[in-house]
């Protein structure tokens, strides 16, 4: 009946509405971001953060946590301005073995039902060893073919937005709208009558963790082509970043509630948060800050409307 | 493990074989050579660990989800506000000491608040408000590192009969935390919210105010070790949390108890602390690299991590 704002209905609007009214305060304070040539630098660096914040999606998804998911894109993003730049069959040999390991990760969380926050946890030592062991001093440099692609300028619309809108859609239709989607889900919201129903929880995990492990390689080749060169810490903060995305967007940690676009979303406006605070003229100090504290409000509205949904 | 001593069924014993395997392992390689000189400064940095595992051991055993991520922030500005509080005269020290649990507690309350009134996990509790009091931190401290009071930082690196006085307030902390978790009614109302929160609420327990308690004394100690810290190392800086989220988890986790909540034991906590900084002691001996000594720390905590759960099915 009143369709628009029921609460079910304002809950999944939270994420795009926060996004836009914070675009809108953005170009408020400074109209000269509402161009192509704003746009584009406003929302360069959300690619891989928005990346990133997928990964991390699909482990949540399965109700796990990933902490090493910063240590990993910074490890690719070692392994792209060096190896993959210099001697491309192996740094693409190394990122396939990569994703391996974090399938081999979701094999041994499962197996051994080992706490997945323990064993990244330990993960976020290796990855960041090995980016260290790969790139001792910041340096390298960014394959040709990433730097073009990721400074696209196509006509019209700035080559952030596109890029974010596919790598949403795409998750979309992958995990929410396909029959394979469903049952990897359900692994997260029911897992004992998906195994009662004959999938195997061991190869669901394997292949939600795999997932995560290619966005975070995707996450890492992003990075790189719009920084152009690379080192040991360069994405260390995406692990609380895309965890916060992720709830951001609207996902849960339990039970397989999660959102695709919703991920987007959130990891846009975790990224956008920092830019809104520099052209407040506020401290640069508090940007750190205002993202935790957009995150409080967001998540304070949200239950809020959660409120009001119990009442009917 | 049928017929062995009833000691290794602790399930803290672990991590103090790896301790002194690690300890041996250094000593043999530099055939004795600064064994002791080790062992002291194991101590000490252990007792800092200590400190945040024993609040993180409390918040970890409440239960599946429950994590303080807030510590590295809270470590750090409680000793930047101390510490320019204190502005270096002797006479502050108390005043510095009080600032910083206060600091402390306040964190821990608004930790607290956050998971209750917003009903969100707290690990995203924790993790946004960790955010603010860094942003705070970074504000309140502009990029100057004021000195510690002289008494506090010779307080820090005292020794009694070799043994680091730190050290040793540590181990009564310790045993103090060891009555609290198993000789009284808000410990064991900490392990029986861990084990089936509803049961407990049933049984009696007060649950909310437990947590609330859990949330303020973690909180707390790390405002302690941040205190403690920027007076060891001649003040505060802003990074100087940082390793401390992964490693309070990490003993925690290392000594023994339960991650996913409900048992908990205080030994371990001591045993891990000085598995994890002689580890990385006896990398360093044997000339490794930062990344191979990243590297194997890590592969080391999964590996303890894999030998110490034994396969358990899921429940």
């Amino acid at each position: 009946m009143n369709g628009l704002f029921s609460p079910r209905m304002l809950r999944s609007l939270l994420p795009p509405l926060s996004l836009a009214v914070l675009l809108i305060a953005i170009f408020y304070l400074q109209p000269r971001t509402m161009s192509y040539f704003g746009l584009n630098l406003l929302l360069n660096l959300a690619i891989p953060i928005a990346l990133a914040t997928i990964a991390q999606m699909f482990v949540l998804c399965v109700n796990e946590l990933d902490l090493s998911i910063g240590g990993f894109v910074s490890l690719v993003a070692c392994i792209t301005a060096t190896w993959l730049y210099d001697t491309p069959l192996l740094g693409i040999a190394a990122l396939i073995g990569l994703v391996a390991v974090y399938a081999a990760l979701g094999a041994l969380i499962h197996l051994r039902n080992l706490p997945s926050i323990v064993v990244t946890l330990g993960m976020s030592f290796v990855w960041l060893g090995l980016a260290v062991l790969v790139l001792p001093t910041p340096g390298g440099k960014a394959p040709e073919y990433i730097r073009t692609l990721m400074t696209l300028k196509p006509p019209g619309i700035p080559f952030p937005i596109i890029a974010s809108v596919v790598i949403a859609i795409v998750v979309h239709i992958l995990l929410m709208r396909s029959a394979w989607g469903t049952v990897l889900r359900g692994a997260g919201g029911n897992p004992r009558s998906l195994e009662r129903a004959g999938w195997s929880l061991l190869r669901i995990k394997m292949i939600m963790f795999a997932l995560a492990g290619f966005f975070g390689v995707l996450s890492g080749m992003a990075l790189v082509g719009l920084t152009t060169s690379a080192d040991a810490n360069i994405a260390l903060r995406y692990t609380l970043l895309s965890i916060a995305g992720v709830i951001l967007g609207g996902g849960e940690f339990v039970g397989g509630r999660v959102s695709p676009i919703g991920a987007v979303i959130g990891a846009v406006t975790l990224a956008l948060a920092g830019s809104f605070l520099s052209f407040l003229r506020l401290n640069p100090d508090w940007q750190i800050g205002a993202q935790g504290a957009i995150l409080i409000i967001v998540l304070a509205l949200r239950i809020l409307i959660s409120r009001t949904e119990a009442k009917r | 493990m049928t017929g062995v001593l009833h000691i290794f069924r602790q399930p803290w014993i672990w991590a103090w074989i790896g301790a002194v395997a690690v300890w041996l392992a250094t000593a043999t390689f530099t055939q004795g050579r600064g064994a002791t000189e080790v062992l002291s400064a194991a101590m000490t940095f252990g007792a800092f660990f200590v400190i945040v595992a024993l609040g993180q051991m409390f918040v970890i055993t409440l239960g599946p989800g429950n994590v303080d991520l807030s510590i590295p922030a809270c470590m750090t500005l409680a000793g930047t506000v101390a510490m320019k509080t204190m502005d270096g005269s002797a006479g502050m020290i108390p005043v510095g000491l009080l600032i910083a649990l206060a600091i402390g507690a306040g964190v821990g309350a608004i930790n607290y608040a956050l998971i209750r009134m917003l009903r969100i996990p707290p690990i995203i509790a924790t993790l946004s408000s960790s955010f603010i009091f860094q942003s705070a931190a970074i504000w309140w401290n502009r990029g100057l590192r004021v000195k510690p009071p002289e008494p506090l930082g010779d307080f820090t690196t005292a020794k009694i009969a070799g043994v680091p006085l730190i050290a040793l307030l540590v181990m009564i902390l310790a045993v103090a935390g060891h009555v609290l978790l198993t000789r009284t009614m808000y410990g064991r109302g900490v392990v029986a919210i861990g084990q089936n929160i509803r049961a407990a609420h049933l049984a009696g327990v007060k649950v909310e105010r437990i947590r609330a308690a859990t949330y303020i004394m973690c909180a707390t100690l790390a405002g302690l070790c941040g205190y403690l810290l920027s007076a060891f190392s001649g003040g505060a800086a802003l990074n100087m949390g940082e390793e401390y989220l992964l490693s309070s988890i990490a003993v925690v986790v290392i000594g023994g108890t339960s991650v996913a909540g409900g048992f908990a034991n205080v030994p371990g906590l001591w045993g891990a602390a000085l598995f994890l900084f002689l580890l990385v002691t006896m990398l360093n001996t044997f000339g490794a690299g930062a990344g191979v000594r990243l590297v194997l720390t890590g592969l080391i905590i999964i590996g303890v991590i894999v030998a110490a759960s034994g396969g358990k099915r899921r429940t």
